[in-house]
């Protein structure tokens, strides 16, 4: 069990430095959720508060919805068939999977976080109840790297990747999303956090049951 | 004649339900009026789709297991089976709606969750069509249809329950038993059910014997 742990901690270890040393896709990644961000700013050409609070949610989550299309679909694009087959000799299927996905969680909680920061900074921050905001855009980052690591290892098999992916991903992570932009809007007008509770609770099990099959199902996605 | 009862008792049961179903005494409610009798037809077009659905997901994980292209076969036609019934289902649901509600596609969260379901399932077939490779394809589609009907099930039970809808057992009750049903009318809605399933079950055996065929053919 440590050892696979250890061998879960070596392939993050892997995807962290891999990452670090192409800066340019992180970079890229920075870039895209504050271009967006911007561009939305400027279109709206709004003055800070001049949003209503379900529009301004609305738009950041579905800024965020297609930078984690966009983040996740090179997880498995990225590396070149003969290194996959690599890994696949040196590790378990499992194992592989569980640390794309832990590693996507955690770009996904950077890209987040600082969309938020950008967003709220340009468009104003409306949010009443800042820590259970905070919560959703926890649970959303680890439901969308679960269910979209899986859907771009089955994408990246097929030849016209890019538009699979997002055909693929669009309705599997809709019940979260839509699950998620009610608790933020709970969040953002700071209603009692017992009213959350019941919405918190499905995208747990939702993200539970994502996570589980996907360490389930890739295994038989490696092998062809 | 063992092996095709269960054909009979479709034809038989599909009938039953046309003449019981219309003919039948309903009770009088308003808004609804006669278009209760559509209850008879419509919803269970429903459950017979989540039940082929079901069975298909079973047979992708059974073709996982065994690696056998014929379960492949199978869990395909299942699944465009019950997109089939999908459509019936939203043709039948709008009708009534029209008559009901007052619009053939209210802005109802039940019938924005099954056309996203709908979108689920039409991903599937573009995804098969984007392989050449026989057994690449078969696999990657079963994965691909077992998570989605993973995701499936919370999309059509949870997320419709936690607003309110216009659809009877939403908006935070656990079921439909409070349906405005007579206890005339349960039975043969259930019949219904199983009727239409096995109507399901018909047409996906037909297609799976022409798969069959074109497979063998081409051997």
């Amino acid at each position: 069990m440590s050892q696979s742990l250890r061998q879960v901690g070596a392939l993050m270890r892997k995807e962290f430095v891999l990452e670090w040393r192409q800066r340019y896709a992180l970079n890229g990644m920075l870039l895209y959720i504050v271009g967006a961000v911007f561009v939305c700013y400027l279109s709206f050409n709004a003055r800070k508060g001049q949003l209503t609070p379900i529009v301004w949610n609305t738009l950041f989550w579905i800024i965020l919805l297609f930078t984690a299309i966009n983040a996740v679909a090179k997880s498995f694009v990225q590396e070149r068939a003969g290194r996959l087959l690599y890994y696949y000799t040196v590790a378990s299927p499992v194992q592989i999977i569980v640390s794309k996905i832990l590693y996507n969680t955690v770009l996904m909680l950077v890209l987040s976080l600082l969309g938020f920061v950008t967003y709220a900074f340009v468009m104003g921050n409306p949010v009443q109840d800042l820590g259970l905001y905070i919560v959703s855009l926890l649970l959303g980052s680890v439901g969308f790297a679960a269910s979209l690591t899986l859907i771009a290892g089955i994408a990246a098999k097929a030849e016209n990747s890019a538009t699979l992916m997002a055909v693929l991903s669009f309705p599997v992570v809709l019940p979260l999303l839509l699950l998620l932009l009610r608790v933020s809007k709970n969040a953002l007008d700071g209603l009692d956090r017992s009213l959350s509770v019941d919405e918190i609770v499905t995208i747990a099990a939702i993200d539970a049951i994502v996570l589980v099959l996907s360490g389930l199902l890739f295994p038989f996605l490696w092998r062809s | 004649m063992k092996k095709h009862w269960w054909k009979a008792l479709a034809v038989l049961i599909i009938f039953f339900v046309i003449v019981a179903g219309l003919i039948g005494p309903t009770p009088r409610l308003p808004i609804l009026n006669e278009s209760i009798r559509n209850v008879y037809f419509h919803v269970p077009l429903w459950f017979g789709m989540i039940i082929l659905l079901l069975t298909a997901a079973i047979f992708s994980g059974r073709y996982l297991r065994t690696g056998n292209p014929d379960h492949d076969h199978v869990a395909v036609e299942f699944t465009n089976t019950a997109l089939l019934f999908g459509v019936l289902g939203c043709l039948t649901g709008s009708v009534w709606a029209n008559f009901t509600w007052g619009e053939p596609w209210p802005n109802d969260p039940k019938l924005n969750s099954v056309a996203v379901g709908m979108l689920l399932y039409l991903a599937y077939v573009i995804l098969r069509g984007s392989f050449d490779d026989e057994q690449r394809r078969a696999r990657i589609s079963a994965v691909y249809n077992i998570f989605a009907f993973a995701v499936f099930v919370p999309l059509i039970f949870i997320v419709p329950r936690l607003t309110d809808s216009l659809h009877p057992g939403n908006g935070g009750n656990p079921a439909f038993g409070q349906y405005n049903m007579s206890s005339q009318m349960r039975p043969i809605f259930y019949i219904g059910v199983i009727g239409f399933t096995l109507l399901g079950v018909w047409i996906t055996e037909l297609r799976v014997r022409m798969r069959r065929i074109q497979a063998a053919l081409e051997e």
